[in-house]
Formats: structure tokens, sequence, C-alpha cells
């Protein structure tokens, strides 16, 4: 019998579906349930991790990507304007940060600065110190081109209004391009914000004492005493607390703001006529 | 008192290659309305540009109130508050409430304290008719009310001369009318105004002198009813003919 093109592909999907079941009924039969949850789900262990997983270890987890985050937006602020300098220098160095950072894992960094900068010139970071930098150096490298490009998207007539009323370079800059760059950007820069969220477990190359554990050291420390891979499991969850929200929040900035495209400076030359 | 306001002598202004302004000599004395009108590409956008300085001439001198703004030693953020400019798409800082697009440049350049510069603009809100938008954002307006909000900024930092390009192009017609119903106002009360503009009927009863303006040049200058109801000139009169009745006219051989 020869079906027609459309039955044909219902078939298939229904078959899809057949499948499906069949694979999840098989797994719920072989599965051995009772090891599942001990490996998994064991509820003393969890229960043995708070309230520290959430007093210290999320509490450590949010002041390390703050301190990271408010150091690499600065800097990468300075970069983006470096970049937009009509002074050529100025815009060599910034590219050459850029590119650097953005190439080189961030891991390296982290270690450059706990084991390396220590070595060679003497220095000594405290934790705090070592991940505001290490953090704050490879975002800056990744926020300078979207802060730059937040600046770009600034129509030009926003500007010629500020010049007009007698506002400096310098008090355009601030008072008018900034504020509005910041608005264009606020969904990338939440972006930013969820993968530092994550490289703030990098600090755990540095020895940590218990009260300085973040979410991944935590989750470690734990599972060295307890062979179970529940502290993974809940760590993990303890980072979708942050990291969720944060995503819902960069989507409904885009929908707020239109969705606009910063990627093409050349889009806001609005109305300028001859 | 019949005092420059504006004093333009051989104004150029060149864009790579392409010469906009071939030399201009403009006089607008205190008080007086200029309108200037002319097909698109004319130079007549950037001739008022010029004027505050948002096109470095190439050529010439431009004295606004005594102050030579092509002297290379001029304060030129200092003499922009006292020329107001009012742009063709309003431009009104979009992060900024309508008090706030007012207030900004007064306490920011000028130095107001907040109480005084809120009362100039409340006060010049209240001119354009818009009071009750104080608290709007500009998303929040119609283009002409825009428009009208931008007319009010430029006019709370207290100019001498108010400069228009083309206030009312990017509007619906039907609101036409509300803006250049505030500029017929600003006239009235003696402001300084040079006024790029499309608006034949507007030049007409408003302006004390027309500039017809073509390929760079002043081609045609005197009072409106001159320069638009006699023109002398043969691309006056072509142009004036294509605007004034645009349906009785063939596509262009050019």
């Amino acid at each position: 019998m020869a079906l027609s093109k459309r039955q044909r592909a219902k078939v298939f999907r229904v078959s899809q579906y057949a499948l499906l079941v069949v694979v999840a009924a098989v797994l719920a039969v072989v599965a051995d349930w009772s090891e599942i949850q001990r490996s998994f789900f064991n509820l003393d262990i969890a229960a043995e991790m708070f309230p520290n997983v959430i007093t210290v270890a999320l509490k450590n987890t949010l002041v390390y990507t703050a301190l990271g985050f408010a150091f690499g937006l600065a800097l990468g602020l300075v970069l983006a304007l470096m970049k937009l300098s009509p002074v050529g220098p100025y815009r060599w160095l910034a590219t050459i940060y850029i590119e650097f950072f953005r190439g080189v894992p961030a891991l390296l960094v982290f270690i450059a600065l706990s084991f390396g900068v220590p070595l060679a010139f003497g220095l000594q970071f405290d934790i705090y110190s070592t991940v505001m930098l290490a953090l704050g150096i490879v975002g800056a490298a990744y926020m300078a081109e979207t802060i730059r490009a937040g600046i770009q998207a600034v129509p030009k007539g926003q500007i010629e209004a500020a010049r007009s009323l007698g506002m400096s370079h310098g008090r355009t800059l601030l008072t008018v391009v900034i504020p509005q760059a910041f608005r264009i950007i606020l969904p990338p820069l939440t972006n930013e914000l969820i993968l530092l969220t994550k490289d703030s477990s990098l600090i755990y190359i540095i020895g940590l004492a218990r009260d300085q554990y973040e979410l991944t050291k935590f989750g470690r420390e734990t599972l060295s005493r307890s062979p179970s891979l529940t502290p993974i499991l809940v760590v993990g969850l303890c980072y979708l607390l942050i990291t969720l929200p944060l995503g819902h929040l960069s989507r409904y900035l885009e929908r707020r703001t239109g969705g606009k495209k910063i990627s093409t400076p050349e889009s806001t030359g609005l109305g300028v006529s001859a | 008192m019949s005092e420059l306001a504006v004093e333009i002598t051989g104004l150029k202004k060149s864009f790579g290659t392409l010469d906009v302004l071939k030399g201009i000599d403009v006089r607008v004395e205190r008080g007086d309305v200029v309108c200037i009108i002319g097909p698109s590409g004319s130079g007549k956008s950037t001739l008022l540009r010029c004027v505050n300085l948002l096109e470095e001439p190439t050529g010439g001198t431009i004295v606004v109130n005594g102050t030579e703004l092509t002297d290379p030693d001029v304060d030129i953020d200092a003499a922009r508050t006292r020329i107001g400019m009012v742009f063709q798409s309003f431009n009104l800082f979009s992060h900024l409430n309508v008090l706030n697009n007012l207030m900004v440049a007064q306490r920011k350049v000028l130095k107001r304290d907040a109480k005084q510069a809120q009362e100039v603009a409340l006060r010049n809100l209240e001119r354009v008719g818009l009071s009750d938008k104080v608290n709007a954002m500009p998303g929040q307006l119609s283009g002409g009310q825009q428009q009208r909000v931008a007319i009010a900024r430029a006019l709370s930092m207290d100019p001498d001369v108010m400069l228009f390009d083309e206030p009312t192009s990017a509007l619906d017609p039907e609101l036409v009318g509300d803006v250049l119903g505030v500029m017929r106002q600003l006239a009235d009360e003696g402001m300084t105004m040079l006024v790029v503009t499309h608006e034949m009927q507007f030049a007409r009863e408003v302006a004390d002198r027309v500039l017809f303006m073509d390929g760079g040049y002043v081609v045609e200058e005197g009072p409106a009813e001159q320069v638009i109801g006699a023109p002398q000139h043969e691309r006056t009169q072509s142009f004036l003919a294509r605007v004034l009745d645009p349906t009785h006219q063939g596509p262009r051989s050019t």
C-alpha cells in the first residue's frame, strides 16, 4: 500500500515516540534504583551539606563573581574607550590586551596571579584580590568588545544634540553616551556575568580555608568524605540557582530593548540630512 | 537695535573632494527670522550645522553675537550654549524623561542649581504646551510632541539664536502645525532664528528674509514675499514651481 507523503511523515513521527517509550521502559526495568538513589540522591549527604553550602559556598561564589565582574566592567570600559581613542597606541594596547586575554585559558591567569606573581615579584595577594584580579582581567577582555559595540550603537544624533547644548566631549560621553550604551548592552553583559559565575570556580587551585570555599571546592571537599555524586549534584543545582534567573533576566532585557542588534554601528545614521 | 546676530563671510565646506558650500555670505540681524530653502543637496543643512560648528568649515568666518566661532582658540562649548539647535530627528536623550532632557545641560553645563533648572524647564515646557508631559519618556511621545520638547530643551539654555534644521520634515502631516505654531510664537517674541525648511507657507508668513540655496551658493535672497512670491532667478522659479505645485510637474530631465 502506497502511503502519501503526509502519512509517511506521520508514521515516522509516531515511531519516534514509540522508540522513546520503549527505551525509557527498558531503562526503568534494568536500572538499580536503590543504587542510583545512593549515588545521586543520598539525602543524608545532602542534608549534611546544609546550611554551609548556602551560607558559605553559595555566598562566596556570589562574592567572588561580584568582585570579578565589578573590576572587569571598570577595566572593560577603560579598554573600550581606549579602542575608540583617536590616539593610535591606546588602540593598539587595547587590542593586544583583548586578543591576549581572550585567547588564554582563565585558569592560566589564576595560576599566574596566585603562583607566578608571588614568585616573580614577591607580591602575595589575598584571596579576594586574586579572584577579583583574575576574573576581572579575563572578563574585561570580553566585556571591552561588548562595551565598544554598545558605545558605537548610540545614535550619532544623541551626541550632536549633547554637543549642541554646549556639553564637552567628555561630558557628552559621561552623561549621554555611556548611560545609553549600557542600556543597549545589558543583555550581553548579563551573559558575561553568567560566564564569570562559572569561572569563579577556578579559584579552587589556590589553597582555600574552609570559610573561603566556593561551590565547586565545597562540592569536591564533601565528595572526598562521602563517596557519592550527591554533593556534585547539590552544588550544580546551586549554580543553577544563580545562572537560571540571570539567563531569564538577560532574555527579558533583550525583549524589552526590542532585540536591537549592536553589531552594526552603521545602522545609526538616522536622519542626517545633507 | 539692528546689531548683527550672525555674520557669515565667505563660508566654504568640503567633504573630501565634494564641495558642499562654495562661498556663502549671510547676515542675520538680531530678532530676524531667516528661512533657508532649496533642493536637497544644496548645502542648506550643512550651512546651518556650520553655524554652531557641528560641521567644521573649510574656509571663511562665522561670527555669532560678536564671537568668532572660526577662531581656533574659541571656547566652542561655551559658544554653543548661546546657540540653540533643533534637529530633524528630534534627538531627545532617550534615556532621560522630558524634565531631565530639559535640565541636564542646564545643570551640567550652565551649573544651574536643581531648583532654578527645574523652574526654567517647566516654564519652557509650558511655552511649548506640554506641561502635562513632564515625566514622560521620549519614546512615549508623538513626533510633534518630541520636537516641541526638543525646542523647549534648546530654549532652556536661554540662547541668543535658534537654529532649526528641517524641524518638521520627519513629522506626520497632522503634527506639523503644532511645531510650526511654537516656532511662530517664538518668532513673535523676537527670537533670532535660522530655519532650514520646506514649509513655504511658514517661510512666507514668518520669515523676515528668505535665502534660496542651490549647488553650494546662495542663489537668491530677499524678503519672503519677493523670493517666494516673485522669484527673479530661473533656478528659484523652477524649485518653487516643483514645491508649490508638485502635481503639475513632469519628471526632472536631469
